[in-house]
């Protein structure tokens, strides 16, 4: 595991843009995670998942999104997946990740 | 691409990975918390946790948890046998809702409803229940269907596989600890019985009190600086500790004379060593030149020691050790007829007779040693408890001990006994 490995985070008022990269699909990908859950504690209402450079979500990957999507709705943020391939939509929607989130561009 | 074959992909992707991870020697925390993302993942299941099951306490312990919250309980007690065995009977997930009827169920309802869980999935290897899995609700809020439930199954069994080999691994670490343990307390009794035996020798010579204990003490001390291992050099006391276990068949009246005993006499004591090695013979010891020890520690490396008249290399290298610690003590002890011999009088004479009676690496070894102690090169104490402060302290005993080791350095003991 990488342990250097930081999560890329952009913030803009109540919003945080975190970039999934490929780190989403490992164990090490709980630090996305928790850098939501750190940006929900610190106040966003919107946290955007950014997949642009993610190529594929795995069951790791998509545990990950679950968690994230469950610590936002227990803080009444919302959830949006941006910049997400069509395989990687359709694997959300047949899993239901898609009912909780807002898919962007 | 279909849904149904998107589904068996993204599926069968997870249980391939979750099989590779069981089967890895890594971190075992690791591994669980790395299956339940995986087993979540692979359904799209919101939440769920993987507790072991403790056959102590009865208990399933939380191992890893996925948005169960601080509030879930991190340890489940199952109430009696029959739930136990309900579960371990369990081959299907069990679905929490229908089994409210047992106390466990009940006791935990609020648990499992606050989180919507709605499985508990027994993981049982071999006809025992290692633990269980609890899932949630599903991310598209559908009800698990009996494809889900095939997968379920399929991942939790490798997740027992995975706790089942923590469980047997942990069992083997304290069965080898609990081995040694035994065996530290065997080897312990084995050393305090065989103290007790070289007090019950000494007390036999009521001149030569604790001369044993003392050979066996000046043994390690040799062993020690020749650099052996501890279980080497434990044996290296033990042999001095028992060395003269044949003066027990040696008459009282002999071994106690307060005169120089005469030819006859002489003849019957001299018996000692190969009566000792009869009796350590039939005893399985830990270490094996004991009896050997006992056997050969008045030979001498110009042979002229008994009772074989072996000469240097026919000589058992425990029992030359045992032979420098016994004429060591014989020398530096009073003796009826003698008095100790001053401690510059002996390091001349172990010199001396370094090569011909004794082996002259261990006389430096057991100079050196002694010089050591002497120097406060080491915090050990022991030629200072075995032989007395003002002993060790008398004039020109460094500058003796000095010229003693510069003096044997590089002597074969080959060449030392072709110069007598």
């Amino acid at each position: 595991m990488n342990t250097n490995y930081k999560v890329s985070v952009e913030t803009s008022g109540e919003t945080a843009i975190v970039y999934a990269s490929d780190y989403l699909n490992k164990l090490s990908g709980e630090r996305i995670e928790r850098e939501c859950r750190r940006q929900i504690d610190a106040g966003c209402r919107t946290i955007v998942v950014n997949f642009g450079e993610t190529e594929i979500v795995n069951s790791i990957g998509v545990s990950i999104l679950l968690g994230v999507i469950d610590a936002a709705s227990g803080a009444g943020a919302r959830v949006v997946f941006s910049d997400v391939n069509e395989d990687t939509i359709e694997l959300f929607e047949m899993l239901g990740l898609t009912n909780h989130v807002a898919i962007q561009g | 691409m279909p849904e149904n074959q998107q589904k068996l992909i993204h599926t069968f992707g997870a249980l391939a990975e979750l099989g590779h991870e069981v089967s890895q020697k890594n971190n075992f925390q690791e591994m669980i918390r790395t299956s339940l993302h995986l087993l979540l993942g692979a359904l799209g299941i919101m939440r769920g946790g993987v507790a072991r099951y403790s056959r102590f306490g009865h208990e399933l312990n939380m191992l890893a948890v996925r948005g169960l919250g601080d509030e879930f309980p991190l340890s489940l007690t199952i109430c009696n046998e029959d739930e136990r065995q309900f579960l371990t009977n369990g081959t299907v997930p069990i679905e929490i809702a229908q089994a409210k009827v047992l106390p466990f169920f009940q006791i935990y309802d609020r648990s499992f409803a606050a989180k919507k869980l709605e499985l508990l999935v027994p993981l049982v290897i071999r006809d025992e229940i290692v633990g269980v899995v609890l899932l949630g609700e599903k991310a598209n809020g559908e009800p698990y269907s009996s494809y889900d439930r095939d997968i379920i199954c399929a991942m939790t069994r490798h997740i027992g596989v995975g706790i089942a080999q923590r469980n047997l691994m942990a069992e083997l670490e304290r069965r080898a600890e609990e081995n040694r343990r035994l065996y530290d307390d065997l080897r312990m009794t084995y050393k305090d019985t065989v103290k007790a035996f070289a007090t019950a020798i000494d007390c036999k010579d009521k001149y030569t009190e604790g001369h044993s204990v003392r050979v066996g003490k000046y043994s390690e001390i040799i062993a020690a600086e020749l650099g052996w291992d501890d279980e080497q050099v434990e044996g290296a006391a033990v042999a001095g500790y028992l060395h003269d276990v044949g003066k027990l068949t040696v008459e009282s009246s002999i071994i106690n004379s307060p005169h120089r005993i005469n030819a006859k006499e002489t003849a019957a004591l001299n018996k000692h060593p190969v009566i000792g090695y009869e009796i350590l013979l039939p005893i399985h010891h830990p270490y094996a030149d004991v009896p050997l020890a006992a056997k050969y520690h008045h030979e001498r490396l110009d042979g002229r020691g008994y009772p074989d008249e072996l000469c240097d290399r026919d000589i058992p290298y425990i029992a030359k050790i045992v032979c420098l610690a016994d004429s060591f003590d014989a020398m530096t002890t009073d003796r009826p007829y003698k008095r100790r011999r001053p401690a510059n009088e002996v390091i001349e004479d172990l010199q001396y007779n370094a090569g011909r009676q004794f082996a002259p690496e261990l006389v430096t070894a057991f100079c050196r040693a002694m010089l050591k102690e002497i120097t406060l090169e080491t915090k050990q104490k022991k030629f200072r408890r075995l032989l007395g402060r003002e002993y060790l302290e008398a004039d020109g005993i460094v500058p003796l001990l000095k010229n003693a080791l510069n003096g044997m350095n590089g002597t074969s003991s080959l060449t030392l006994v072709s110069l007598d």
